[in-house]
């Protein structure tokens, strides 16, 4: 599949990802080579523990790569400045919020940090993207309200808003779903794709629902403890790369359906 | 808006209390350079209460500003100015001059105690832990590291200080004692100059350290994600921390609580985690509470000055308490 050059958002070439000590080297995956498009809504899947957090944490310059290099916007990551970054990368994590006494507009407003003077002012610029951001992600009615009076759904809509309001190109999700119920992470999915559409962000999420992320996604990154593979998710099911994707034992992809069945 | 008249308020309060009766409107003529009826008033006054109401307002607002910053940037609602040990250390100084001058033998001991020797050593000692833990945090990546090596300064200090007044003799111990009773009054307008020059750094560290203290309320991963250098803001806040504690220690004694509660009570009333509303609420509260404690521990119009650390937790606590417990719901 050709790709326009000039909208590519990310691309890594030659990749590895892992651990260096002093004494010795883990490498996680290596020959990652990957390109992310303008507006696209792309998964990133794998089993626990193949790596999936680290390459996250690799993307967003978290920690370095073994060897390999990453691009956002044709600049390699190494070049940006802490601060250029955070104008063409923002992150939505698992972690918990310091302060839960912030109010959700509080919370938003903080994605502006990147651009607003050393005391943190609000211009009126700041304003309109951060009530953009709010209506955007269905949360402007809770405004005023705090976080700890919030749902968890709730809450990830909130840092989701505020990732908009810190107005990247993308948007890097850890695993937006969790702690959500089936409804939740339809949902809060089906915001990610509706934001990718209408704002030309990409959007990129790790996630264990691959299911939904099958239905949902433009493009799927499968991570296997072998190679890396990254392709629309119907090419992926034609190539039979889920069927290898768990161990044989317990469940089985089913083409027809696109999803997993226990095996009885 | 409120609080700041409420700040004249209390100074003009404080001033106008203490041991010898002063009419209110004598003590006016007074601050506006009047002469006043009796001449001792006016030498009371300009250079007992003056520097004293002063000195209150400085050490109230910066020890409360301190404890915000470092339960901002411990996320730990027990954070306090001294977690980082910055008042062991200036303990430290003082007893090895009170109670280690017997080994340095008697001509010398006199020379050294000296209220100028016990400013210097209280600063040295807070100044040396400061440096060792400004060293760890730029080598340290986890903050909570950081907090507890500041309690491991802490205890090793303490331990020193154990060790040497054991050795002491009575006078000695009492003597180190009273020191760290904490005590607002004695600076003369020359020391009140060199503590206020230090204060205003470490206040203006502070104030540019508000938009970094902000993002912080995200969590560290977060804050680094919006472009914020965690090392270098960790640096200015422990910096400020350090000039704002550390002199107060070296001219007021170890003065206790102020800088664990004000930020607890500001945030109550205000309700709020904003550090643009914070931060001058906190100064101004700080001063107030201070001013308060100071005008209660003097007892007034008797001869007893009661030690200002016991006042502070005798006033502040229960206010904390009453705080929590109204609202049932701790902000932070």
């Amino acid at each position: 599949m050709e790709k326009d050059n000039q909208h590519i958002i990310l691309k890594t070439k030659y990749l590895a990802i892992g651990y260096a000590s002093k004494k010795e080297r883990t490498v996680v995956a290596s020959n990652i080579n990957i390109e992310l498009c303008k507006g696209e809504l792309v998964g990133l899947v794998g089993v626990n523990g193949v790596g999936k957090s680290t390459l996250l944490r690799t993307l967003t310059n978290v920690q370095n790569p073994l060897s390999g290099d990453i691009f956002i916007n044709d600049k390699n990551i190494k070049h940006y400045a802490a601060l250029d970054l955070a104008k063409v990368l923002s992150l939505v994590l698992t972690e918990q919020l310091m302060s839960k006494n912030l109010s959700v507009f509080e919370i938003v407003a903080l994605g502006r940090q990147p651009y607003t003077n050393w005391v943190g002012n609000l211009s009126e610029n700041d304003m309109s993207i951060i009530n953009m951001a709010l209506t955007q992600t269905n949360v402007s009615d809770l405004k005023h309200k705090r976080c700890f009076e919030l749902s968890d759904g709730q809450l990830q809509k909130v840092m989701i808003a505020r990732a908009l309001a810190q107005d990247t190109d993308l948007i890097i999700l850890d695993e937006p779903t969790t702690h959500l119920d089936i409804y939740h992470k339809v949902s809060t999915l089906k915001l990610l794709q509706k934001l990718a559409k209408e704002t030309d962000k990409t959007i990129l999420f790790s996630s264990h629902e691959i299911d939904l992320a099958i239905q949902l996604c433009d493009t799927l990154i499968v991570m296997t403890p072998n190679h890396v593979v990254s392709d629309m998710p119907c090419n992926l099911i034609t190539k039979g790369v889920f069927d290898s994707l768990f161990p044989e034992d317990l469940i089985a992809f089913d083409e027809k359906t696109g999803t997993f069945r226990v095996k009885k | 808006m409120a609080l700041s008249i409420l700040l004249v308020f209390c100074f003009l309060a404080n001033i106008s209390l203490g041991s010898v009766y002063i009419p209110l409107n004598e003590v006016f003529n007074s601050l506006l350079g009047n002469s006043t009826e009796q001449e001792t008033w006016q030498h009371i006054i300009q250079n007992y209460r003056l520097p004293k109401a002063l000195t209150a307002i400085l050490v109230g607002s910066g020890l409360g500003i301190s404890g915000l910053l470092m339960q901002t940037l411990f996320r730990n609602p027990l954070a306090g100015p001294f977690v980082l040990g910055i008042s062991s250390g200036a303990s430290l100084g003082v007893a090895l001059v009170i109670l280690g001058s017997s080994f340095f033998g008697g001509v010398f001991a006199v020379f050294l105690i000296s209220k100028w020797s016990i400013v210097i050593a209280a600063s040295l000692g807070s100044f040396l832990v400061l440096l060792a833990v400004l060293m760890v945090s730029l080598r340290v990546r986890d903050t909570m590291a950081i907090l507890i090596i500041g309690l491991m300064f802490a205890s090793i200090t303490s331990a020193i200080v154990s060790v040497l007044s054991y050795f002491g003799s009575a006078q000695q111990l009492q003597q180190y004692i009273f020191w760290g009773f904490g005590s607002l009054g004695n600076l003369s307008w020359d020391e009140l100059l060199i503590f206020f020059i230090i204060y205003c750094l470490g206040l203006i560290i502070s104030l540019v350290s508000v938009k970094s203290l902000n993002t912080m309320l995200l969590g560290e991963n977060y804050a680094k994600s919006l472009g914020l250098n965690i090392k270098r803001s960790r640096f200015a806040i422990i910096m400020a921390t350090s000039l704002l504690a550390g002199t107060i220690t070296a001219f007021a004694g170890p003065i206790a609580f102020i800088g664990l509660a004000i930020p607890h009570l500001t945030r109550q009333v205000f309700n709020t985690s904003n550090h643009k509303i914070l931060l001058p609420a906190v100064f101004l509260f700080g001063a107030i509470v201070m001013l308060i404690c100071d005008s209660i521990a003097q007892v007034p119009n008797s001869d007893y000055t009661l030690p200002i650390n016991a006042i502070t937790s005798l006033v502040g606590a229960p206010v904390v308490i009453w705080l929590l417990v109204r609202k049932r719901k701790m902000v932070f």
